[in-house]
């Protein structure tokens, strides 16, 4: 199109078909030809994912927000004496599902919770069984590797183990969050008591082994560098290569308000999370799916980003609580209908996935 | 060839395009095409620049006797949202502005109050000149010129005369809406005809005074009307070479008539860039595409300067007539609006009222 030199060559390179490397990725977060980048991942996007853009008619399940680990980006987990803090019942969980079941359109849930310091593994277990039993029409997409290698700490099982029990209750898939950026320097920095960066890529490797599927994220926007971005994105395609086992890469723009960040940094702009859900599509060239939540993204951004990579907007998601306390600005809930909208303006054709992307 | 390969071709080529050609351009939908098109156009015309200005907006008044179902700022008098600043106010609020040497420009846009006579605009635009000599004034659009006329008894000609000698510099781009009195019946029935718009730009590049350019899109307009209405102004620059900055309003429904009558959404970001590329790759004659960062919200502004927009407006005070309507966001520092331009690889330069640079 219209660059020359380095960029020409990466051009060439994906019109080839040929895998991009560290120097590449490096060499995309440097320039700033954004529109020429997002269109040369709309190319990539457009032959592995087609026209159909994914979103899925979901519940969020957020069980508890008391959680031991204390992420320092987190304005979510709270200590349990904490006003603010909360545990659901079993019954309250039902409720939930419940309530978001009036829409005969709901195909899954997205359970994510604290890791609470007190529950024990089997009671984890009783949720996912009790909430599949009730609602067995419903894909159940649950915990992150972050949470799975929580259980494996608390229970004294192995991953396998808890991921064997959990696909026993009615686990279908499991959920992309927990990575953050799969750094040691970042994770001692930022989140030293939750799993480790090989600790989340074994658990996603076992899942995909017992036939578990996962997705994969990336958090940035906070301490990471650019090129501690390129590795987290190269470290997820060597996996992928290994078990093909990931459905989708999601990228979340850090939130720092009500953080411990919060004085010290400021929200991405726009431009960068563009740019980076490009350059995700460009670099994640084994990733069948890749997804602007529009939660983090706003809904005007994860539209625009459809074309620049992205072939999933996510959910309605019924009532959204992480990321509300980071001060997100956009609605807690989407209707099924403006979701439609919203891809239809961009050309595409709305698909609704089974409650599993 | 059809129209879209001889819309590519002429793209490739820099030729301009014609009706056919930009209507299937938009049916295309290839969105970043458009953008990756518009900023080459964008590039040649004013390289890696991208423009602000300090400046302040005041809105005399919000009673008006035209009533446009569009509208969300106007009301009447006697209402209790009603205000009309009279000459002390307006000096107090020129007194409050923090670091009044680095302003540049003042733009005054005001509605069409019934019981103000041409004087009293006068005399608004007078004290600004007196309290700020230094300063561009960028004022009133030529619906209010049209009014001005009406009211006074004067030709349009007499009344830009009697601005100018006040201090007037240049004259707002807005009340364009869309240029199709089949539209402006719906939206804005008792505003100046699509003609006289026109006409006062004329008029006014005839004097020497250059104006800016508008668009209100995402209402009961088509898109062939769209296309329609940036074929007109580029036939009049082609003619004048007087206008300097096309603006792209996208539509705000909420609190209007309008909105509630036809059940209107906002348009999404998608169509907002898609037209402003579109627009940029139209308007050949025109020198600047303004990303107004108060309508887009400011990641969309950002984002349209990978888009073909080469200006991002200013840095405001209080800006009334587009939260009226539900737009949020109210004034940015210059460091951050400099901080947002580099970060596309751009360079902010801070302009005057005629795009000259500041020292």
């Amino acid at each position: 199109m219209f660059v020359r030199g380095e960029l020409e060559k990466i051009e060439q390179k994906v019109l080839r078909g040929e895998r991009l490397t560290r120097e590449d990725g490096l060499e995309l977060f440097a320039c700033h030809e954004l529109s020429w980048l997002g269109a040369l991942a709309d190319s990539v996007r457009k032959k592995i994912c087609g026209d159909a853009v994914y979103y899925n008619v979901n519940c969020h399940v957020n069980l508890t927000n008391i959680c031991a680990a204390r992420c320092k980006f987190c304005a979510f987990g709270r200590d349990a004496d904490n006003r603010r803090a909360y545990a659901m019942t079993l019954d309250d969980a039902i409720d939930l599902v419940t309530e978001a079941s009036r829409d005969p359109h709901l195909t899954g849930l997205h359970i994510v919770s604290g890791l609470h310091p007190t529950w024990s593994f089997d009671h984890y277990v009783e949720f996912v069984e009790t909430l599949h039993k009730k609602f067995p029409a419903l894909h159940v997409k649950g915990f992150t590797g972050v949470e799975i290698q929580h259980f494996a700490n608390i229970s004294g099982l192995s991953v396998e183990e808890v991921l064997t029990r959990l696909k026993a209750a009615g686990l279908q898939s499991i959920a992309g969050g927990g990575a953050e950026i799969l750094s040691e320097r970042v994770r001692n920095l930022l989140c030293p008591k939750k799993a480790t960066a090989d600790q989340w890529l074994n658990v996603a490797r076992i899942a995909h082994r017992l036939g578990i599927k996962s997705n994969a994220s990336m958090l940035y926007g906070h301490i990471e560098t650019l090129a501690e971005r390129v590795d987290h994105l190269i470290r997820l395609r060597a996996l992928q290569d290994e078990t093909g086992g990931f459905q989708t890469f999601i990228c979340f723009p850090f939130l720092p308000k009500n953080t411990a960040l919060e004085r010290d940094i400021k929200q991405t702009s726009m431009w960068d999370d563009l740019r980076t859900i490009a350059i995700a599509r460009l670099m994640l060239d084994n990733f069948p799916n890749i997804k602007a939540y529009w939660v983090m993204l706003t809904v005007p951004v994860a539209q625009v980003a459809l074309s620049f990579g992205a072939n999933d907007i996510d959910g309605t998601i019924h009532r959204e609580n992480i990321l509300h306390d980071a001060g997100a600005t956009s609605p807690r809930s989407l209707a099924e209908n403006e979701i439609i909208r919203i891809i239809r303006e961009a050309g595409r054709v709305p698909v609704a996935t089974g409650g599993n992307a | 060839m059809n129209s879209l390969q001889s819309a590519h071709e002429k793209i490739s080529s820099g030729q301009r395009l014609e009706r056919d050609e930009i209507l299937a351009l938009y049916d295309e939908n290839d969105l970043l095409y458009l953008a990756e098109s518009a900023r080459r156009v964008k590039e040649a015309k004013t390289g890696k620049k991208v423009f602000y200005t300090v400046n302040r907006h005041i809105n005399l008044t919000n009673v008006c006797n035209a009533n446009c179902p569009l509208c969300a700022f106007q009301c009447q008098s006697g209402d209790n949202r009603a205000f009309t600043l009279e000459l002390a106010d307006i000096a107090k609020i020129l007194s409050l502005v923090p670091c009044p040497q680095s302003l540049s420009e003042i733009h005054i846009v005001s509605s069409l109050h019934p019981a103000k006579d041409f004087a009293y605009y006068l005399d608004a635009v007078k004290l600004v000149k007196k309290i700020l000599p230094h300063v561009g004034i960028n004022a009133f659009t030529p619906v209010e010129i049209v009014n001005f006329s009406k009211i006074s008894g004067k030709t349009v000609a007499e009344v830009l005369h009697d601005l100018i000698d006040a201090g007037v510099t240049s004259l707002a781009g807005g009340g364009a809406e869309i240029l199709s009195d089949r539209v402006r019946e719906i939206i804005c029935p008792k505003k100046c005809s699509a003609s006289q718009w026109l006409e006062v730009m004329r008029t006014a590049h005839g004097l020497g005074l250059r104006t800016n350019a508008s668009i209100m899109y995402g209402h009961v307009e088509t898109v062939a009307e769209r296309v329609d209405h940036l074929l007109k102004l580029r036939a009049l620059q082609d003619d004048t070479g007087g206008f300097q900055a096309m603006m792209l309003f996208p539509f705000h429904p909420a609190n209007t008539e309008l909105g509630k009558r036809f059940n209107l959404r906002r348009v999404g970001s998608w169509e907002d860039l898609k037209m402003l590329a579109l627009t940029r790759l139209t308007l050949d004659n025109f020198a600047h595409v303004k990303a107004f960062w108060i309508m887009l919200t400011l990641p969309i502004a950002q984002l349209a300067l990978s888009f073909g927009a080469d200006d991002l407006d200013g840095t405001l005070g209080e800006e009334k007539i587009i939260h009226a309507a539900g737009a949020a966001g109210s004034s940015i520092t210059r460091g951050a609006l400099t901080k947002l331009i580099s970060e596309t690889g751009y360079t902010p330069v801070e302009r005057d009222s005629f795009y000259r640079e500041a020292i």
